[in-house]
């Protein structure tokens, strides 16, 4: 069976050197998928592509939904829901006429419209002016919005970077809850790699219009397909020439780059030799910022007592990252 | 839509509006290669006197208008009194008075047969009126008493985007209140400035109705167009037109070179300085007696204007005040067919000029900012062109222009019932043209996309979102064009048929059958309609 949503070679090009794709990617239907990347990366643009905002290139691939080729329908007939990113609410209409606005000729508009607001939480809002609202009541009422008319595939720009740090973690839970709870294919678009392993089933990352890496959270972090994808999602040492065959014992990486997480880094009694230079305590664990006699800094996460700055410390790697080619 | 299909309407819209508002002027510049006409006007000394009187009394109207406008600004800006706020929106009323109502105001109330000039008569017992209102001071006088408020209100703009830390930064490094004054608050409302003195000066420079009825035998470039059309000698005419486009072209681009960066002003964030107090009693007395003396003073021409709308026909003679009021000069200009032809020609010529207007700005706002299509600048600057050039100009160029049978691009119109909602158009685009463009600079392009993304069609966005949402600068820019066309005078003069006469025109023969209560009571009703439309516009 061929995937819900499915992503083709699609490609647009910008400028001579500015291009986004072609990008592939086939999406399983009520997946939520996390397209994760620095700015510039093309993720929006991506995004865009797939709410028919914007166009793909002559020959620049097909986006499919069950089956139907929909690369070149308008956003208007493609029944894609998209929340944005400061919510595109109309400051005209009031909170019910905004959550209505796509289900014009329904004839049960008045009882769909409060069962999207219920679902968001906002029973009985309707009337209620949308600039009286608060920051994630808005960001509720836009989602609302985006679901009522059923669409097929749910579009989140940015969906909490609107919002205050403190309410970003409750809503993120909630977000992915409720999209679980209606079963909707969804794709989101986010810089912050925490709100992409939080929400998102998978997470595809996307550097310099390409797209480096697709899988779930811990396949991202424990093998990522990159050097990008690894210094990009979760901390990492990177390490090069005889300080990376020092870590990896017998096995020489050749000239290609090792990556270490932190945590996979141990103080030992014979290793990679350096000097603590300084110390962050965050409670539970600390990092432990270490110089080594060639060099290189880099990070080790251990218990809090493990090591004093100024201390002489050797360092052994539990888990080496390795890459093929140079890093790719 | 594709992008093709965009540029080709884009490029259509360009030419449309080329053929509008330049090739009219191009046909002017064309017919003005006349050698005859070119030495008679470089030959004959009254020509130069028309164009330097043209000249001089713009920029000494810019000079009383800033002497006027400027301080009354940081006045109602920076102190408080007594009556501040009702005060601070009377002293705008003199836009609401069309330029040709505004004169027959100031003739009734300053003119030699006029409320001041009969008191002081009758006071002094002078055989004959004490003055009469008649050449460069009086047109001076009506100038300054209508452009003062675009100082007025730019400066209060400029003023209240201040940010107050500037000036407290200022006095913490020693400054006092005039150093602060010189050195910091003119430099950061210089734009502003500027721009009421482009604005003042493109006015006067345009202004027809006072040099018209106040000049005498003193000429200024717009009458002495219009006198020399009038005589027949067309080629002169021509010349003349392009001399006045030329110095107002040549004023423009002098004035925006001093206007300076805007970067200044945005660079404030903070909060405007709050109106302060005026501690001693004395002097917040004399502000506020001043304040309510000036008052009187504007609103003085709008009650004469009306008392003179209500005195019958003959029934006022040496009286100072007349001695018989009544409703009659209202009763046979709404009852009478021929009197209110002119009244239903005005209006619905404004209507059709204003919303063919508010279309073409729609369509280039569109095309402009959402497509950005290639000609975009030329649509842009096309639409500011007729904005450029005092109404006299056009008025002739399309004269010109369209009484000439040449198919495709020239038609006959001149003493059709078009030439003149044309005309009145022209005038429109800037006004609505600017006031769309800014307003879809400042849209949300996400609130169409998010209607798309519903399921709304094109026209189901540009009804429910696109319009809705341009809807303050859509409205300012239509009430300023129907207002605008409303009160014109300067393309009827030239363009009018008795079939298709305008309010304007009606008041003046009114005016010449000595028929002043009717000139007045339509004088009223252009001043009504005025302020209403305006405050429609104008309410958020």
């Amino acid at each position: 069976m061929s995937a819900f949503l499915q992503v083709q070679a699609i490609k647009k090009q910008w400028s001579h050197d500015v291009t986004v794709g072609p990008i592939t990617l086939d999406i399983a239907r009520g997946e939520i998928v996390a397209l994760l990347g620095p700015s510039g990366s093309g993720k929006t643009t991506m995004l865009r592509l797939l709410a028919g905002f914007e166009t793909p290139d002559a020959g620049g691939g097909r986006i499919v939904v069950e089956g139907e080729d929909v690369t070149s329908r308008p956003p208007a007939r493609r029944r894609f829901g998209m929340v944005f990113q400061h919510y595109a609410l109309f400051p005209h209409l009031d909170v019910g006429e905004n959550v209505a606005f796509g289900l014009r000729g329904d004839p049960d508009v008045g009882r769909k419209t409060s069962e999207a607001l219920r679902l968001v939480d906002l029973a009985g809002f309707e009337r209620r002016k949308v600039q009286e609202l608060s920051g994630g009541q808005q960001q509720r009422v836009a989602l609302a919005r985006a679901l009522a008319p059923e669409p097929r595939v749910l579009l989140l720009d940015e969906p909490l970077s609107n919002l205050d740090p403190a309410l970003r973690e409750r809503t993120r839970r909630e977000l992915r809850q409720l999209i679980k709870r209606v079963g909707i294919t969804t794709v989101f678009v986010t810089h912050e790699q925490d709100e992409a392993f939080d929400l998102g089933d998978r997470v595809a990352v996307l550097s310099a219009g390409r797209l480096e890496q697709a899988g779930p959270p811990d396949e991202l972090y424990e093998r990522p397909a990159s050097l990008f994808v690894a210094t990009f999602v979760g901390r990492a040492n990177v390490f090069r020439g005889p300080a990376a065959r020092a870590l990896c014992g017998g096995a020489d990486p050749g000239d290609s780059p090792i990556v270490v997480r932190p945590e996979r880094l141990r103080f030992t009694d014979a290793g990679l030799a350096g000097v603590v230079r300084e110390r962050r305590y965050t409670g539970a664990t600390a990092f432990y910022l270490v110089e080594s006699d060639s060099g290189e800094r880099f990070e080790v996460l251990a218990e809090p007592d493990a090591a004093k700055v100024g201390d002489r410390v050797y360092v052994q790697a539990e888990r080496v990252i390795r890459f093929t080619e140079n890093g790719r | 839509m594709s992008r093709r299909t965009a540029q080709i309407l884009g490029v259509g819209l360009a030419l449309l509006l080329a053929w509008l508002v330049l090739f009219p002027i191009l046909v002017v510049a064309g017919e003005a290669a006349d050698r005859t006409a070119l030495s008679a006007f470089f030959g004959r000394g009254g020509e130069w006197a028309a164009l330097w009187a043209s000249l001089w009394i713009s920029l000494v109207s810019v000079a009383l208008a800033a002497a006027i406008g400027v301080p009354l600004a940081f006045l109602f800006e920076w102190f408080d009194f007594p009556g501040r706020k009702t005060l601070g929106s009377l002293v705008a009323l003199p836009v609401v008075l069309p330029p040709l109502v505004g004169v027959i105001a100031f003739l009734f109330l300053y003119g030699e047969s006029g409320f001041i000039a009969r008191a002081v008569q009758r006071l002094f017992g002078m055989q004959q009126a004490p003055w009469r209102l008649q050449g460069p001071a009086a047109i001076l006088l009506v100038h300054a008493y209508s452009m003062y408020v675009y100082f007025y209100l730019f400066t209060r703009a400029g003023l209240a985007k201040l940010d107050v830390s500037m000036l407290e930064a200022s006095e913490a490094l020693g400054a006092d209140r005039w150093t602060t004054i010189r050195r910091v608050v003119l430099p950061l409302v210089r734009p502003s400035l500027v721009g009421a003195a482009i604005l003042t000066f493109m006015t006067s420079l345009g202004s027809f109705s006072a040099p018209y009825i106040f000049g005498g035998g003193f000429r200024v470039m717009t009458t002495q167009i219009v006198a020399t059309k009038l005589n027949g000698d067309l080629p002169l005419a021509m010349v003349e037109t392009l001399a006045l486009a030329v110095v107002a072209v040549a004023g423009l681009l002098l004035l925006r070179r001093t206007e300076g960066d805007d970067i200044l002003v945005a660079l404030g964030k903070g909060i405007a300085p709050r109106p302060r107090p005026i501690r001693r009693a004395g002097v917040r007395a004399l502000a506020t007696a001043a304040g309510w003396g000036f008052a009187v003073l504007l609103l003085l021409p709008h009650l004469t204007l009306a008392l003179v709308s209500l005195v019958p026909y003959g029934a006022w003679t040496t009286q100072i005040l007349p001695p018989v009021l009544s409703f009659e000069n209202y009763r046979r200009l709404l009852s009478e067919a021929e009197r209110l032809r002119p009244l239903a020609n005005s209006l619905w010529m404004a209507a059709v000029s204003t919303a063919i207007a508010v279309a073409l700005a729609l369509a280039a706002g569109w095309l402009i900012v959402r497509r950005r299509v290639a000609v975009r600048r030329a649509i842009e600057g096309l639409l500011a062109l007729p904005w450029a050039l005092p109404g006299t100009v056009f008025a002739i160029a399309l004269a010109m222009t369209f009484s000439v049978h040449a198919p495709p691009l020239r038609w006959v119109l001149v003493g059709t019932a078009a030439i003149l909602p044309l005309a009145y158009l022209v005038r429109a685009l800037p006004l609505t043209g600017r006031a769309l463009l800014a307003g879809y600079r400042q849209l949300d392009p996400a609130l169409e996309e998010a209607a798309a993304s519903l399921g709304a069609g094109r026209w189901r966005t540009l009804a429910r979102v696109t319009l809705p949402q341009l809807r303050p600068g859509l409205a300012a820019g239509a009430s300023l064009a129907f207002v605008a066309a409303l009160g014109d005078i300067v393309a009827s003069i030239v363009l009018y048929t008795y079939e298709t006469r305008p309010i304007s025109i009606e008041i003046l023969s009114s005016l010449r059958l000595s028929e002043t209560g009717v000139a007045a009571a339509f004088g009223v009703v252009l001043m009504v309609v005025s302020a209403l439309v305006l405050g429609i516009g104008a309410r958020r």
